[in-house]
């Protein structure tokens, strides 16, 4: 991080402020890392208790996001940023964005944790629990590349959320397999459906803050470029 | 020699689109033993303005000064290398230096209207030029103060003496002096940093107006102002000229570490 100068100012207030600024989005993120494992795990054990926790716990993601956005404003107020520090800023802003949104579909998987699903449906869970773990790591992975603004990492997890597409439409035919099979399981099995899109989600939005780190370190946009070119920024 | 190579810091400016106005070629001063400029190379655009960014005693200032050769002024000062205006060699013998400075205007840091009337201040360089004819006078007195945007504030007391003016005001008069003569460049040394903020505000919409018609040098220490109000900007730093690019980019993502610590702030 250091390499980056983000708290070499001569203005050692900016430098507090700044420094706070990121130990907040880390305690959002490792906050929202925790409701999607939560999330996941109410699925997988059929507990309405953690479920519960997780949608009354996005209220807290909620905060974080009003609080950090707050404080962005302040430093753009008061300090008036240019160059890296006005594109750190930013970057901050559109990144929090992402991780609510995140937080959100976390709790749209909790939701679903709440219904109660026979021992014959429990086989598609199985199939979210992998996607879950993928995405999962994904989230980890990108909030890391966040913190140490690591273009390698954010490439990576850029490349990642193909994977989690391919198996969003994996289970997604599987699926409507059933569906077809016994229409009567069909609004259980939507249920599910809206689990495997909301992970799909949190997929894109972690592509999307590795695109942020991405311009960040290099001071282009590389959002909406495809893989190639991207990767031809990230790495020139 | 391509515009990109003349100087490293150049980046990616390319001025192939502007009119050049300023030809800056390796340029050196000295006073006495000391070198104030280090072989500086660059080209500023006509009709734009043009910012000197930079800390204390980086060289912005006497550079801005070599453009009308006010450090000619400087008994100690030596200069090598040349500055093209309009093609011409303004350090070349047969030069008229007061003819230079009527084409290349200045305006300081502190206002320093003459202790005269408002009315005098801004008819002063006519006069030197031997322009009596009051009709003519009156014209441009009031298309001056018009374009300095201070007549509305000025025209009921034109004969009321210049001191009596605030410190923006002054200062846009003696900007009204400095275009009553229609220079073609207009070299600003830090015009706003001894006014309050309004009155600042005032200077800067003033020098965007100003541009439509005066090629504009200007050096700030308000980086924001830069930021603000040039097209183009120059990094100076211990008498180098580092870094030169479209503002929009030095203030958004710079290509040289040392821009981008100082307009940061940041250890350099």
């Amino acid at each position: 991080m250091d390499k980056l100068n983000l708290t070499k100012h001569i203005s050692s207030q900016f430098n507090d402020e700044i420094e706070q600024i990121r130990n907040h989005i880390m305690a959002m993120g490792g906050l929202i890392e925790q409701q999607l494992s939560d999330a996941l795990n109410a699925i997988a054990g059929s507990n309405a208790e953690l479920a519960q926790q997780v949608i009354a716990n996005d209220l807290l993601v909620n905060d974080w996001e009003i609080k950090i956005d707050a404080e962005c404003t302040r430093i753009i107020a008061k300090r008036q940023p240019a160059a890296s520090d006005l594109r750190l800023i930013l970057t901050i802003i559109k990144a929090i964005s992402d991780l609510e949104r995140i937080g959100d579909e976390a709790e749209r998987i909790a939701k679903v944790a709440l219904e109660s699903f026979s021992s014959a449906q429990q086989d598609l869970l199985v199939n979210l629990e992998n996607m879950g773990r993928h995405v999962a790591q994904m989230l980890h992975d990108v909030l890391d590349a966040f913190a140490r603004m690591d273009v390698e990492a954010a490439l990576a997890v850029y490349k990642e959320d193909k994977k989690v597409d391919r198996e969003y439409e994996a289970i997604t035919r599987q699926l409507m397999t059933y569906m077809m099979e016994d229409p009567r399981s069909i609004p259980k099995i939507m249920n599910v459906l809206w689990s495997a899109r909301a992970l799909e989600r949190i997929g894109d939005r972690c592509k999307n803050i590795s695109e942020y780190v991405i311009s960040f370190v290099k001071g282009r946009d590389v959002r909406h470029s495809d893989e190639d070119s991207l990767e031809q920024n990230a790495r020139s | 020699m391509t515009t990109q190579q003349i100087h490293s810091g150049y980046g990616e400016l390319n001025l192939a689109d502007e009119k050049i106005k300023l030809e800056v070629n390796d340029l050196r001063l000295y006073y006495g033993e000391s070198q104030a400029l280090k072989t500086i190379n660059m080209q500023i655009p006509e009709k734009r303005v043009t910012a000197f960014i930079g800390p204390s005693g980086c060289g912005k200032s006497t550079l801005l000064r070599c453009f009308n050769r006010m450090n000619d002024l400087v008994d100690i000062c030596r200069i090598e290398g040349q500055i093209l205006l309009d093609g011409q060699n303004i350090y070349d013998k047969a030069v008229d230096v007061a003819e230079l400075r009527r084409q290349v205007g200045m305006v300081f840091q502190k206002p320093n209207p003459f202790p005269k009337t408002i009315y005098e201040n801004v008819a002063y360089g006519l006069r030197l030029q031997g322009v009596n004819d009051r009709r003519v006078l009156d014209e441009v007195v009031e298309t001056s103060l018009k374009g300095a945007a201070l007549w509305n504030e000025v025209k009921d007391r034109l004969h009321d003496n210049a001191f009596g003016l605030s410190g923006g005001q002054q200062q846009r008069l003696v900007i009204a002096r400095a275009i009553a003569i229609e220079p073609e460049v207009l070299l600003l040394d830090e015009p706003a940093s001894a006014l309050d903020p309004i009155s600042t505000l005032k200077i800067e919409e003033l020098i965007n107006e100003l541009k439509e018609r005066f090629t504009i040098v200007i050096v700030t220490h308000n980086m924001q102002q830069a930021a603000r109000v040039s097209d183009y900007t120059a990094f100076m730093y211990m008498g180098n000229l580092v870094e030169y690019d479209a503002t929009n980019k030095m203030f958004t993502n710079p290509s040289q570490q040392q821009t981008e610590d100082y307009i940061t702030g940041r250890f350099g």
